[in-house]
């Protein structure tokens, strides 16, 4: 199996910032991150309101609010994205990278039919004609799993269901062979058993096609059984990455270990569950020094005085905090 | 040293107050006044408004002439500033600015009980139909279906021509008719609003039907209610200034300003005046009002929050 | 842990053979209008003390159970008996006096606070409902003190709720659902729009409320893990149908029916090694609605073991082992001992 440095560099983001003017003053909400996505890879993006976690990505994709302004670079394939006129970025955008969100109606049109929505990705950005484009969209359609998809293919999106939604999208956004695949809670608004074909879906497409997937989820569950390497994002700082078997054993930010044992779960019972006290963090109001410091469990003196950076603890792993957990320490549970 | 948890807790308490949170709760009603106040041109207009009504129940008390006696020395003479007739007089010899104010004050007087009459009535009836729906609501509501397929000049000038030309019957006519559209607008609004999730959780809680009517329902109208209402009372001014201009309106020697524009008409060729000045104060107040109005509707937009 | 209160406790709520239907608008002129049945014979016993869980998919009816359990849905069919009557049987005002002891605690926590009042008057308003002989200071109090036992700072009383975060507003919503010291609580997915973080103080602070007031609650929620994390027993709805029911660690570690073992095989496991280990079950087909239901078991047309007889006649609930049910023709029972 290859190691993860053998692989290519696909997206690197260098000292990443954004911000946004508000009328009440300048709210960072992602601030000086680092990543690197190679390609083929599946890595988890894990956070909360105000992680900064879609910010991040709605900024490369050129979305962002008109007040966002962004800084850093974020380099795809050398190519610093966020440097490149809307024109260029259209190109680039739908065609290399591709972004799917929580709710399908953001992308589909209410009023096309859904091969007028597939073929169009196919003829502006592959260059198809309609007649080839329809036979590659109808194909695409069966390989996301849709049943009778001749008959679907010429349905209004709001004949479907949501979880028939959310394949479309992900069909549209596949069908262009992307190389970066961004899916933002995807399956946060569907249900338990159709999540789980959503995600089955972007396992084995992501696979065949070796696109890059980028899954932002608060889901620890959904992280467990996706991905291959795990960024914690709070308060719009990557907290701690690592790869997922090594997250899970050993985390190290307090965060990280915290949101661990505050989650139940439906395959054991858990006597005492650990209640994280406080609130997300306002933006607005961040405390001085490490930005989790009003909730932590382990926080000292130092904590308050300057940001913790990323530090490495073990082969790619790395967490910012003055205190991480030691390796294999067993996470005592109190609520 | 491991911080205790007193101190944490002291932190987090710090930046609770960082974020400026006051003891006083910052109301809706308090945002969109506020909003209100950015608007400029509502501003303006309220402005205008305050100086037009001052100006209509003060103004009588400081200028020279009052609205009913002829100046016998000043018969159909034009705006002068010497004789104390700033706008000029009428073919009566009554002072015109006199005349403009008193008129000023009958429009308003008319408008904005006419508008109360219809707020009242209206936020009722269309609150009570909403809310209960089914076969009450079907009946109410035909019954506001057949009273809007009424001639309605018609129905005002029979009152007229049976009670007379009374000044109050104006008002009851006038209010009669807007409570309609108030109510189609606050029935539509109760629809909307009986379904959502406070009203639900006030059923749960025990509470008896009326009492969710005017704890829950009718306070959270209160935007769509105001500005409608802030709209109506320039279309009650217009519509009394129409049936005055008829010849319906206020009884001799009162006027209103539809009175005034009627008889300045009439005159426009040799006393330009009569005209101008009347119909510049509707104006004024007419604009002002939607100004207000428009602003109030911002303001009072929900998506902003 | 479920909580282990002996079979010996009183009961609380009995429900038989409860169905809701709504009439939906025919689309024509011609056509008759059609019945929706959400909530299709459902029956179940709750014991003072226990906390039920309620679980399943969009479309399954469980939101409308909670809410015809409390009758702000009115049902058509079947007996809620309740402190010795049927509700079904009593009159609007009537079931507005059993209010003081059933109470709902909603998903949206804002959406179910009236903005245009503030905190201390939402949450003083059962009050002013079932005890309204008390002064307004004697209200203040109460009102104060229940927000500090729900863990909000008093001095917020005047405060609107648009001012406040999804984690407080929830609070809010399970103070004025325990002001007048109910004995039974709906919770219709309390957590399910609150972040991760938040969902574990609310659940924490509805254990406490549970143990220090006495409370029965059932508990709806499409999130296994917290259903299993606060519930003694589950009852596991789809399209309207109770398809199994029973003792919560029996039912999460032994599925008997199909679907809860589709349904527990599709949870997300926070173990990526468990993950990869686990076996999947792989359901084709969206979840029915509840518009068209399939003729027979109502979840023959998804299910993999469905044979003609599951494609004609509902299966009846049997009994799979001391405290579990189930209602399917090839359900997995123990092994004969």
């Amino acid at each position: 199996m290859t190691t993860n440095t053998e692989k290519e560099v696909l997206l690197q983001l260098k000292d990443y910032s954004i911000t946004f003017k508000t009328p009440e003053g300048d709210v960072k909400a992602v601030s000086n991150m680092n990543l690197t996505v190679r390609r083929g890879e599946r890595i988890a993006i894990v956070g909360e309101s105000g992680s900064g976690k879609s910010q991040t990505f709605l900024g490369i994709m050129g979305l962002l609010a008109k007040n966002g302004q962004t800084s850093g670079q974020a380099l795809l394939e050398g190519r610093d994205v966020l440097a490149l006129k809307p024109r260029e970025l259209d190109k680039v955008r739908g065609k290399d990278m591709a972004m799917v969100f929580q709710d399908p109606m953001t992308a589909l049109n209410p009023s096309l039919k859904i091969s007028r929505q597939l073929t169009e990705q196919l003829e502006i950005h592959r260059g198809f004609t309609a007649k080839a484009a329809s036979v590659e969209a109808l194909d695409m359609l069966k390989r996301v799993g849709i049943p009778d998809p001749e008959r679907r293919f010429n349905l209004y999106p709001h004949e479907l269901s949501g979880g028939m939604r959310q394949r479309i999208v992900i069909a549209m956004a596949l069908l262009t062979k992307p190389k970066l695949l961004i899916a933002d809670e995807p399956t946060t608004a569907l249900d338990v058993t159709i999540q789980a074909q959503i995600l089955d879906l972007f396992n084995d497409l992501t696979a065949e096609m070796n696109t890059a997937l980028l899954m932002i989820t608060h889901d620890l569950g959904v992280v467990a059984g996706l991905a291959d390497r795990v960024a914690v994002m709070y308060a719009g700082r990557i907290v701690e990455e690592a790869p997922v078997d090594e997250l899970f054993e050993n985390p190290a930010h307090p965060y990280t270990a915290a949101l661990h044992a505050a989650i139940p779960r439906p395959d054991q019972d858990v006597d005492d569950l650990v209640v994280i006290p406080g609130r997300p963090p306002n933006l607005q109001h961040l405390p001085k020094g490490c930005n989790f410091s009003p909730r932590c469990p382990k926080v000292q003196d130092g904590c308050i005085d300057r940001p913790p950076q990323l530090e490495t603890l073990a082969p790619q792993h790395c967490a910012a905090c003055f205190h991480p957990f030691p390796r294999r320490e067993e996470l005592l549970t109190h609520a | 040293m491991i911080l205790n948890p007193a101190k944490r807790e002291l932190l987090a308490a710090e930046l609770l107050e960082a974020e400026g949170l006051s003891p006083e709760g910052r109301s809706l009603t308090k945002d969109a006044m506020r909003r209100l106040c950015r608007n400029k041109a509502a501003v303006v207009s309220m402005v205008v408004l305050t100086l037009l009504i001052l100006a209509a129940f003060l103004g009588p008390y400081f200028i020279p002439h009052n609205y009913e006696d002829p100046d016998w020395a000043a018969f159909r003479s034009p705006p002068s500033w010497e004789d104390g007739h700033y706008f000029g007089t009428d073919p009566n010899g009554r002072d015109l600015l006199a005349r403009v104010l008193y008129g000023t004050r009958v429009s308003l007087a008319v408008a904005f009980v006419a508008t109360l009459v219809s707020v009242v009535i209206g936020v009722l009836y269309g609150a009570i139909s909403g809310y209960f729906g089914g076969r009450l609501d079907s009946i109410m509501m035909r019954f506001v279906d057949i009273m809007y397929a009424l001639p309605y000049i018609l129905f005002v000038i029979l009152l007229m021509v049976i009670f007379g030309r009374n000044v109050y019957l104006l008002f009851a006519a006038i209010g009669a008719l807007e409570w309609l559209t108030m109510a189609r607008i606050v029935r539509g609004q109760t629809l909307s609003l009986k379904h959502r999730e406070f009203v639900e959780a006030a059923r749960a809680s025990g509470q008896k039907p009326l009492k969710i009517i005017t704890k829950h329902i009718i306070p959270n109208l209160v935007g769509p209610v105001v500005i409608f209402a802030a709209l109506t009372v320039p279309e009650i001014i217009a519509t009394e200034s129409f049936l005055s201009y008829l010849g319906f309106g206020v009884q001799e020697p009162l006027t209103s300003l539809g009175t005034l524009i009627s008889e300045g008409t009439n005159a426009m060729e040799n006393m330009p005046w009569l005209l101008i000045f009347p119909a510049t104060f509707l104006v004024a107040l007419l604009l002002s009002l939607l100004f207000i109005g428009d602003g109030l509707r911002d303001a009072f937009d929900p998506k902003d929050r | 842990m479920p909580n282990q209160q002996t079979s010996s406790a009183p009961t609380l709520l009995k429900v038989e053979n409860l169905t809701t239907q709504f009439e939906i608008q025919a689309k024509s002129f011609f056509k008759k209008p059609t019945m929706l049945t959400a909530v299709n014979d459902v029956s179940f016993e709750l014991k003072e003390g226990r906390t039920l869980g309620i679980v399943g998919e969009s479309g399954c009816g469980k939101s409308t159970l909670g809410r015809s359990i409390l009758q702000l849905i009115r049902a058509q069919k079947g007996r809620v008996v309740w402190q010795g009557k049927n509700l079904l049987d009593l009159t609007e005002e009537q079931i507005r006096a059993a209010r003081r002891d059933m109470q709902i605690i909603f998903q949206d926590p804002i959406a179910s606070l009236d903005p245009r009042m503030t905190v201390g008057d939402i949450i003083a308003e059962p009050l002013t409902v079932f005890e309204p002989k008390l002064s307004r200071a004697q209200r203040l109090e109460r009102v104060r003190d229940i927000m500090a036992a729900v863990g909000l700072v008093p001095e917020m009383i005047n405060r609107y709720p648009h001012e406040f975060s999804g984690g407080q507003a929830q609070r809010i919503g399970i103070a004025r659902a325990v002001i007048t010291r109910p004995k039974l609580i709906v919770c219709d997915e309390p957590v399910s729009a609150l972040d991760v973080s938040i969902q574990g103080q609310v659940i924490t602070l509805l254990r406490n409320l549970r143990k220090e007031f006495g409370l029965t609650l059932i508990f709806i929620s499409h999130d296994l893990s917290v259903v299993r994390l606060i519930s003694d027993d589950v009852l596991v709805l789809y399209l309207g149908k109770v398809v199994e029911a029973g003792d919560c660690a029996t039912v999460f570690d032994h599925p008997a029916h199909p679907y809860t073992q589709a349904l527990f095989s599709a949870a997300p496991i926070p173990d990526p090694k468990l993950a990869r280990q686990r076996s999947r079950i792989r359901l084709q087909g969206d979840p029915p609605s509840p518009m068209n239901p399939p003729p027979g078991c109502v979840f023959s047309p998804r299910c993999w073991k469905a044979t003609d007889i599951c494609r004609t006649k509902m299966p009846p609930t049997e009994l799979v082992r001391e405290g579990q049910s189930a209602a399917c023709y090839h359900m997995d029972r123990p092994p004969e001992a």
